[in-house]
């Protein structure tokens, strides 16, 4: 299978680089970031609050497998449509810092087009920890599953 | 043994990834890891060689049964490789683009 997005990191820094080809028109894919009800759907979320505007903010809510919620937010501090969002984005009740994101939106065809997401950390440390979090996460999730299927044995 | 692979292509595989989460629980032999899955007990042996190779894995010998068991150490590598981050951006980015190509037909 092909492996449609990139992430590129390197080791002892403090930012990584994802890159994604999408076979979408350029509108459509900056669309998706700034409709609530889309970015709900493919973010698997509820958006609790959404002003992707140059100043606004935006607030959404996750829901894990086992029902608790995790609440994600950000501010904008540039908003180019079409071109570019500039915002930060920050992981609630965690001991994560907040880490800011350099959204580069382009065109490659009428039909297709490019996102360039720089994340920058606050140090490599956190970098690396947020980077294994959805390791842990789907081993632990697994897991339960395991566990459930054991018990009902 | 010789250690020639690396351990992200170990952990590339979906199927490998689900071996190395069935014996995070216990320690299993070859028969009982391949009974989890549909595929055919040589793809299974394929598979746990692989993971023995990338040092993920050690083999025990207990009378004539070979077990299978985790690597903590190894483990403890590849949790900090990128490859579940990359997983589930490429899965939102995947989920993102069929909605907007419907979205798109929808017009």
């Amino acid at each position: 299978m092909e492996r449609k997005t990139k992430v590129h990191a390197e080791d002892n820094r403090h930012d990584i680089l994802i890159k994604r080809e999408f076979e979408l028109p350029l509108n459509l894919l900056f669309k998706a970031y700034t409709e609530a009800d889309i970015f709900e759907q493919w973010m698997n979320t509820k958006v609790v609050k959404f002003d992707i505007q140059k100043h606004g903010s935006f607030r959404f809510e996750t829901t894990d497998p086992s029902g608790n919620k995790h609440g994600f937010n950000g501010s904008i501090h540039d908003f180019i449509p079409n071109h570019k969002i500039t915002r930060t984005f920050e992981i609630e009740n965690s001991p994560f810092p907040v880490q800011l994101e350099f959204l580069e939106f382009e065109k490659r065809s009428a039909d297709t087009s490019q996102l360039t997401i720089h994340m920058i950390f606050k140090s490599a440390e956190v970098r690396d920890q947020i980077l294994k979090l959805p390791f842990t996460q789907g081993l632990s999730m697994a897991l339960n599953r395991l566990e459930k299927i054991v018990n009902n044995l | 043994m010789k250690l020639r692979r690396d351990p992200f292509h170990a952990i590339a595989d979906p199927t490998r990834r689900a071996i190395l989460v069935l014996l995070v629980a216990q320690t299993m032999t070859a028969g009982a890891i391949a009974k989890n899955f549909n595929t055919s007990r040589p793809t299974i042996s394929n598979h746990l060689q692989i993971l023995t190779e990338c040092d993920l894995l050690k083999k025990e010998q207990h009378g004539r049964k070979i077990y299978y068991q985790i690597k903590p150490e190894g483990l403890k590598e590849i949790a900090s490789f990128i490859e579940p981050f990359r997983k589930l951006w490429d899965d939102r980015f995947n989920k993102l683009e069929t909605i907007m190509k419907n979205y798109q037909s929808e017009k």
